[in-house]
């Protein structure tokens, strides 16, 4: 109950009655008109007497409940019917979970989750072939990764704004970036890194040519092994930045077509792309320009200490454009199949350049005008403001200063346009439709709000702080990196949870908190928890622009989106011998599997094909087969497959795992393996 | 002077004055139309299928919601809907158009030919009556192994209106394709009783 308090967290005791009683009224005239029509509002009036009744019931509940007038306020806010739904979705990154998650705002119902890089039995995610096929290609060295810890989430866009088309989530632990298609909410894609083991944050370019991912850890290109010392940190180990081209009408990432800029082992992590007057560039925060490694420090445990050293970090600028015509006039070599720009040729053709930014930064966030690029340094309480066109000005000046890798670097006096202090730990900022800009504050778990100005460094003023609960990561508003933000919502993504919920053990849910900045004073509507890994961000995109299908076209295979040659076919199912391998056909319809048994002899290999022949909405089929792993969902109008040697006589229910129908339990058959 | 009109509407067909013949033209022309058109639906409704879902028939076919109403007759039983009719359907396919054209050569021909146009009549009164005998025979032949074969009593479904089986709610309601040929049944017949006229040009 979150309106129940005032700032220091502490019950507003002496909330008075006439207080009380005006939220009630409110409530009731919002319950009563419904809209502002004018003749809708006539008609309320002329029922005020059924808004009292209205209101006195409120009362009577909100009075039992132990609830303020800003609860009720709240709950008007967020709450949506039975039967409505929601005015944007939220695509949050899964954490370590390695999953994505779809969840309704201002409801904050969680609607999806959605399978990524770690298998997920309830969607046959990893066991189907084909979702195998795509764990596979982001196999690591021929291990095949069945987790991931998925951090940024981007949705394609078109113009500098989100499109509804694509979205795209990254894999920190092994350096991997996979494709959501937004027409059925699926991953279809994985591509692994073959530079790095670790990456950080993914955005897009304004047109989606690209998705732009920046290494984390500083390693030796490829992973090769060596020592980890200064002396071989510096010479060996190295960060980079990947484009991978992003083929839209494929809706596939195009390895063949992508490059990466080798950069500096500063620990670059979060990035963010130039928008209109800024497009072309990308922009690259980083951590450790000390270089510092493990057990550099008076023999460690030292990453805190001594990448922590320098007042100043780097932002990286890097020339996207530039970069590309160097790829497509071949004037570029391979690594590891990639083409791959040296740090040398980089810096020679002026495709990089640094900027000092404050104490290990995080945030770097360009704002919807793209003029100017917001920088926050966790360590420092200002989030910083540069200025594009000061940043050209003071390249084509020249003369400027360079790292020990002899990479330029614009002087931050002559790149800066303002400084605002917002509070302790300033991460993250986002955009909001009110035309301000919103930082999140880690150590004084709170959300700033803030004026932008202009060029001259006026304007940009701290408006309010608002405290959350607790240690505040990424916020995410709706559009809110896009050059055209809207809503009157801002989600804190906090990390831990504390009191906020009903005790579940040592594992706290994380906190989703969705913010009000409709008003003078941003206020807290609602608590969301997630009962699993830290959602890391998330991005919020306009229902409008999203039109999924609900019934697949017949035969679909959802990897091509196109209908499957080799699916079951109606009426001819059975098991056929093919020489190496049985195959089964089959169709699945409520309440049967047909065939409803399989008999293979001991020692086949066994190729299974499934398809749902049904069209109605809904009517999701499910299959499970007992000993051999196997769990399917296969939603109507999908084929899916799955391989397997029967190695073992026995029998084998399979049944259908969704409950589709009245005579579900009777939808099941035998495996006989003899 | 007859005999020369006479030999004009024969030549030329855009001559057609008389008004029996141009009502029996015009029949034509409605029972054509019809027949790409619904004569019959059936909507039905339950909690899970808030919108409903409707088949309708035509004169050689079966549209909507096909598979998912043979889905869900399965449990009880009842015919899959292709197997409703199938004979009158696949005639319907050359019969259709052949009573149009009967139709057609009875404006055209006039005097004793206008009996051709009788099948137009017939048409919608065979298929109220067949309609009716189906529906009769579907609801009162449910598969007795079927699932639900013990839950649901043999009914026959309504032709018009309300109606509903298990926790469905059914309307029944004839469409514009059926409108049309009882138009066109209506012309033909009121052509036919007009006596004494002339052929078409015999006048």
């Amino acid at each position: 109950m979150q309106g129940s308090e005032n700032g220091d967290g502490k019950p507003n005791a002496t909330i008075s009655r006439s207080a009380f009683m005006g939220g009630l009224g409110t409530a009731g005239a919002l319950l009563a008109t419904g809209c502002n029509t004018p003749q809708a509002t006539t008609a309320a009036a002329s029922r005020n007497s059924a808004a009292a009744v209205v209101s006195g019931d409120a009362r009577k509940i909100a009075q039992a409940r132990g609830l303020m007038p800003a609860d009720v306020a709240a709950a008007l806010k967020t709450y949506v019917p039975s039967g409505k739904t929601d005015d944007y979705y939220m695509f949050a990154s899964g954490g370590h979970s390695g999953q994505v998650l779809v969840i309704g705002v201002p409801s904050m119902r969680l609607l999806k989750v959605i399978p990524v890089f770690t298998p997920e039995s309830y969607g046959g995610w990893g066991y189907s072939s084909g979702s195998r096929d795509v764990l596979k290609a982001g196999a690591v060295d021929g291990t095949v990764i069945t987790h991931g810890d998925t951090h940024h989430p981007t949705f394609s866009e078109t113009g500098g704004d989100y499109d509804g088309r694509f979205f795209f989530i990254n894999d920190k632990v092994n350096a991997r970036v996979a494709v959501i298609d937004l027409r059925d909410f699926e991953c279809k894609q994985i591509v692994k890194n073959p530079l790095t083991l670790s990456n950080h944050g993914v955005c897009v370019t304004p047109n989606s040519e690209y998705v732009v991912e920046s290494s984390h850890y500083g390693m030796p290109v490829g992973w090769k092994t060596s020592d980890v010392t200064k002396e071989a940190y510096r010479k060996r180990f190295r960060g980079s930045q990947t484009y991978w081209k992003f083929d839209a009408a494929k809706g596939r990432i195009d390895p063949e077509r992508s490059f990466a800029v080798e950069l500096p082992p500063y620990w670059q992590d979060i990035l963010d792309a130039g928008k209109l007057g800024s497009n072309g560039w990308t922009f690259t925060n980083s951590i450790d320009t000390e270089l510092a490694v493990p057990e550099d420090w008076h023999g460690g445990p030292a990453m805190e200490v001594g990448a922590s050293q320098h007042d100043m970090d780097f932002l990286h600028l890097l020339n996207w454009k530039l970069a590309e015509r160097l790829v497509q006039s071949g004037g570029v070599s391979k690594v590891n199949g990639l083409a791959y720009i040296p740090l040398e040729q980089a810096v020679k053709e002026g495709v990089l350049y640094l900027v000092p930014e404050p104490k290990s930064p995080h945030g770097v966030d360009v704002t919807p005008d793209g003029k100017y690029v917001v920088v926050s340094g966790k360590l420092d309480p200002h989030v910083s403001i540069y200025g594009f066109t000061k940043i050209q000005q003071a390249i084509a000046k020249g003369h400027l200063r360079r790292d020990s890798y002899g990479v330029p670097i614009v002087a931050f006096e002559d790149a800066l346009v303002a400084q605002v202090k917002v509070g302790l730990g300033p991460l993250h900022t986002q955009f909001g439709g009110d035309g301000h800009a919103y930082t999140s504050l880690f150590l004084d778990s709170a959300v700033a709000r803030w004026t932008l100005g202009d060029d001259s460094g006026k304007g940009w003023n701290l408006l309010e702080t608002l405290p959350v609960q607790y240690n505040v990561g990424h916020l995410a508003a709706p559009h809110g990196d896009t050059v055209h933000p809207r809503g009157g919502y801002v989600v804190a993504l906090n990390k831990w949870s504390l009191d906020r919920f009903l005790p579940v053990g040592p594992f706290y849910p994380r906190n989703l908190q969705l913010i009000d900045n409709t008003g003078e004073k941003m206020q807290v509507l609602y608590d969301m928890p997630i009962g699993m890994a830290e959602p890391h961000y998330a991005q919020i995109i306009d229902t409008k622009l999203l039109k999924p299908i609900d019934v697949y076209p017949k035969n679909t295979d959802v990897f091509t989106m196109a209908a499957d040659p080799k699916a079951p076919v109606f009426g001819k199912e059975g098991t056929f011998d093919r020489g190496d391998h049985i195959v089964v056909e089959m169709s699945m319809m409520r309440s049967e599997f047909r065939p409803d048994v399989v008999r293979v002899k001991r020692g086949s290999r066994v190729v299974w094909r499934l398809n749902n022949v049904e069209t109605a909405k809904n009517a999701i089929h499910g299959f499970a087969l007992s000993k051999y792993n196997i769990s399917l969902s296969l939603e109507p109008g999908k084929v899916e497959a799955i391989e397997f040697v029967a190695d073992e006589p026995g029998v084998y229910p399979y049944y259908c795992t969704d409950f589709c129908s009245a005579l579900h339990l009777e939808m099941m058959g035998y495996l006989v393996v003899a | 002077m007859s005999h020369i009109s006479g030999v004009q509407s024969a030549q030329s067909p855009l001559a057609l004055r008389a008004s029996g013949s141009r009502a029996l033209l015009i029949a034509a022309v409605l029972l054509a139309v019809s027949l790409v058109l619904p004569w019959w639906h059936m909507t039905m409704y339950a909690p899970q299928y808030p919108a409903g879902l409707s088949a309708s028939a035509g004169v050689f076919s079966i549209h909507g919601d096909v598979t998912e109403i043979n889905e869900l007759n399965h449990y009880i039983g009842f015919m899959p809907l292709e197997h409703v009719a199938p004979i009158e359907r696949r005639a319907g396919i050359v019969l259709g158009p052949l009573i149009v054209l009967l139709a057609l050569a009875a404006a055209f021909l006039g005097g004793p030919w206008r009996l051709l146009a009788t099948p137009a009549v017939v048409l919608p009164v065979f298929t109220v009556a067949d309609l009716a005998g189906w529906l009769w025979y579907a609801g009162n032949h449910l598969d007795p192994h079927a699932a639900l074969s013990t839950s649901v009593a043999p009914w026959t479904p309504h032709m018009l209106g309300p109606g509903g089986v298990g926790q469905f709610h059914t309307f029944a309601m004839f469409d514009p394709g059926f409108a049309l040929a009882v138009a066109a049944a209506v012309l033909v017949v009121s052509a036919l009783r007009r006596r004494h006229r002339p052929a078409v040009g015999q006048r």
